[in-house]
């Protein structure tokens, strides 16, 4: 038989490993895409002492890839530091599942993101992190780095898709260097919309085409 | 895994009958010269005649005269022909507007936004929760400068069937011409052009167990269309190209080959696998009409779970089936079907199309139940929809 996937990612996709909650969690979060269709949560323990996560679960409303990077997460932030943790990337999660297809990278993002934000969530709660601050053009594209481009398994940004990016009395418009009736474009406003409408100081966000 | 792969994916191919390869071999091996003018050399005239006569067999199969079907490719150059084509013969200053239904199949859709960049404006008529169109509303579109109306048959996802009769007697009445896409529905929903007025019908053989790379679209006489591929004269001058003759005897065949008995035992099917899932699996939703839907169509949302996570696990037991989810198409995009319906996301993403054809037996059935059970259990158990506490959310159905 022929899968889309590689034998390590079938693997954790049918015995995805840590999978379930954590009963009083020291933090949690669900990053979710609706558009995308895929849902991730994460919960972790941690020793205050140590700053090392003792222990980690994850639940995924997703497809294959989501939840073998959801399942992959876990293994790899067990016993390291929050500051360690923090640090593990998409491409460090992809390749320890032997390499996840490129049209694939924005569901299994999530997971990576699921995973910081409930560091996040931990840091808030222990007073670890600083006030919210005004919404910059770097901000705008540090975020545009968690929309995958399918066609390259890179972030947008990387890919330099993102042309233009304008910010001013709470609206935010950024154009795309794709033409509006792309395989891809509704998907990629659709997921850059998410991910910049829920800035604090943002009412309005306008994704344009440029050719 | 089961010994034999489970196909129930009949929507998006058919296995060919082998009773259409043996009436198509010929074509092959013994007179396989290219249909030549009345005037032309014996091979050649033998060729015309075979092609007439599958050309009448499809015909008849519509209630239509031979030379009002045109063999194509298949239905997406079908419908790209109805569109474009009647497009291009009336031109821009008859009017400038075309009508779809917002749950056409992509060649139509497609077609119709090529048309945009040409001047023209489409408007779409909505769907209702089981994907039907309201004639009242649709009425409520036409207007003077409205050219050609573009409704489906049956729907590719959902299986519904829409009321052709009554949005055929509109369009005539209000003197638009009106296209359908008859893929899925044709021979397995009668449709008969003396009774219901069409003027152009989209047609395939790939999804009645005859070859991939035939279809036909019939254009009632006097229907202003013209061709949009240029070349020689073949098809009535609509369809340049040496003409497809292998196809068109095997998209014969397979149009003799489907029985209102088959199409009862593919409806027994379907019935089935909706009343088994019911029975067993909660949190479903049947998407698109209850009666009014294709034989082979089933479409079952599985609330709080991700569509190609499910086809994934049901591939490993050889069962192939598609979804609505983004995940499985190729633009990263949720079913357009699924949408319009008024379904959100979540809906759309856990939807899983089964489709019956001649190969499948009831026997298959329970067995893809039995597994799916297990395979939606499973995954439920993993995913943070549904649940109640810690950071899990619920999805309101």
């Amino acid at each position: 038989m022929t899968f889309p996937y590689n034998e390590i990612v079938l693997d954790h996709f049918r015995n995805p490993r840590n999978v379930g909650s954590l009963e009083n969690p020291d933090g949690k979060a669900t990053e979710g895409s609706p558009a995308c269709g895929d849902m991730v949560s994460v919960y972790i323990q941690v020793d205050q002492a140590t700053q090392i996560i003792t222990d980690i679960k994850f639940e995924s409303y997703g497809c294959a890839s989501n939840i073998a990077t959801g399942s992959i997460i876990t293994e790899l932030a067990k016993g390291k530091t929050l500051e360690e943790a923090k640090n593990i990337t998409w491409k460090q999660a992809s390749e320890a599942l032997g390499g996840l297809p490129p049209i694939k990278a924005h569901c299994s993002v999530l997971a990576v993101e699921g995973l910081r934000s409930a560091i996040q969530n931990y840091e808030e709660k222990h007073g670890l992190t600083a006030d919210r601050e005004t919404t910059t053009e770097e901000i705008v594209r540090r975020r545009l780095k968690r929309v995958m481009n399918p066609m390259k398994g890179l972030d947008m940004v990387a890919t330099q898709m993102v042309k233009e990016i304008e910010i001013k009395d709470g609206i935010i418009r950024v154009v795309v260097d794709l033409p509006e009736d792309h395989q891809f474009a509704a998907s990629i406003k659709e997921e850059a919309k998410e991910r910049l409408e829920n800035l604090w100081d943002v009412n309005k966000v306008i994704i344009e085409f440029s050719k | 895994m089961t010994e034999k792969p489970i196909y129930l994916d009949n929507a998006a191919a058919t296995r060919l009958d082998e009773k259409v390869l043996e009436a198509m071999r010929p074509c092959f091996f013994e007179n396989y010269a290219v249909a030549t003018s009345e005037f032309g050399y014996s091979q050649g005239l033998e060729a015309r005649e075979t092609l007439a006569q599958a050309r009448a067999a499809v015909a008849a199969a519509l209630g239509a005269e031979p030379d009002e079907l045109i063999f194509t490719s298949g239905n997406t150059e079908s419908s790209n022909l109805a569109l474009k084509g009647v497009a291009k013969s009336l031109g821009l200053q008859k009017g400038n507007r075309i009508i779809l239904s917002k749950v056409e199949d992509f060649p139509v859709l497609h077609s119709a936004r090529a048309l945009e960049k040409q001047g023209y404006i489409v408007d779409y008529a909505d769907v209702d929760e089981y994907g039907r169109i309201n004639p009242d509303e649709l009425e409520a579109l036409i207007r003077d400068e409205t050219i050609l109306v573009s409704i489906q048959h049956g729907n590719q996802e959902i299986g519904t069937i829409q009321d052709i009769a009554a949005i055929g007697e509109l369009c005539h009445r209000k003197q638009v011409l009106f296209h359908t896409d008859a893929t899925h529905s044709f021979t397995r929903v009668p449709l008969d052009v003396k009774k219901i007025h069409v003027d152009l019908i989209t047609l395939s053989a790939h999804t009645i167990h005859g070859p991939k790379g035939i279809g036909g679209l019939y254009v009632r006489k006097g229907t202003p269309i013209s061709k949009i591929m240029d070349g020689g004269f073949q098809e009535f001058d609509l369809r340049a190209g040496i003409e497809n003759i292998p196809g068109a005897v095997g998209f014969a065949k397979a149009v003799e080959l489907v029985t209102p008995e088959e199409n009862a035992r593919l409806s027994a099917m379907r019935d089935r696998i909706i009343q088994q899932v019911f029975s067993t699996i909660p949190l479903t939703t049947l998407n698109g009409h209850p009666e009014q839907r294709l034989p082979q169509n089933a479409n079952i949302t599985f609330h709080h779970v991700e569509g190609e996570s499910v086809t994934l696990h049901l591939d490993m037991y050889g069962i192939a089936v598609s979804t609505g989810s983004a995940c499985f198409s190729r633009s990263l995009e949720a079913s357009h079907v699924m949408m319009a319906i008024g379904g959100d996301h979540e809906r759309a993403h856990g939807s899983i199309r089964f489709t019956f054809g001649r190969c499948n037996a009831m026997e298959e059935i329970d067995f893809v139940v039995e597994k799916l059970a297990k395979i939606i259990e499973e995954l439920r158990k993993i995913s943070p929809l549904g649940k109640t506490g810690g950071a899990s959310h619920d999805i309101s159905l």
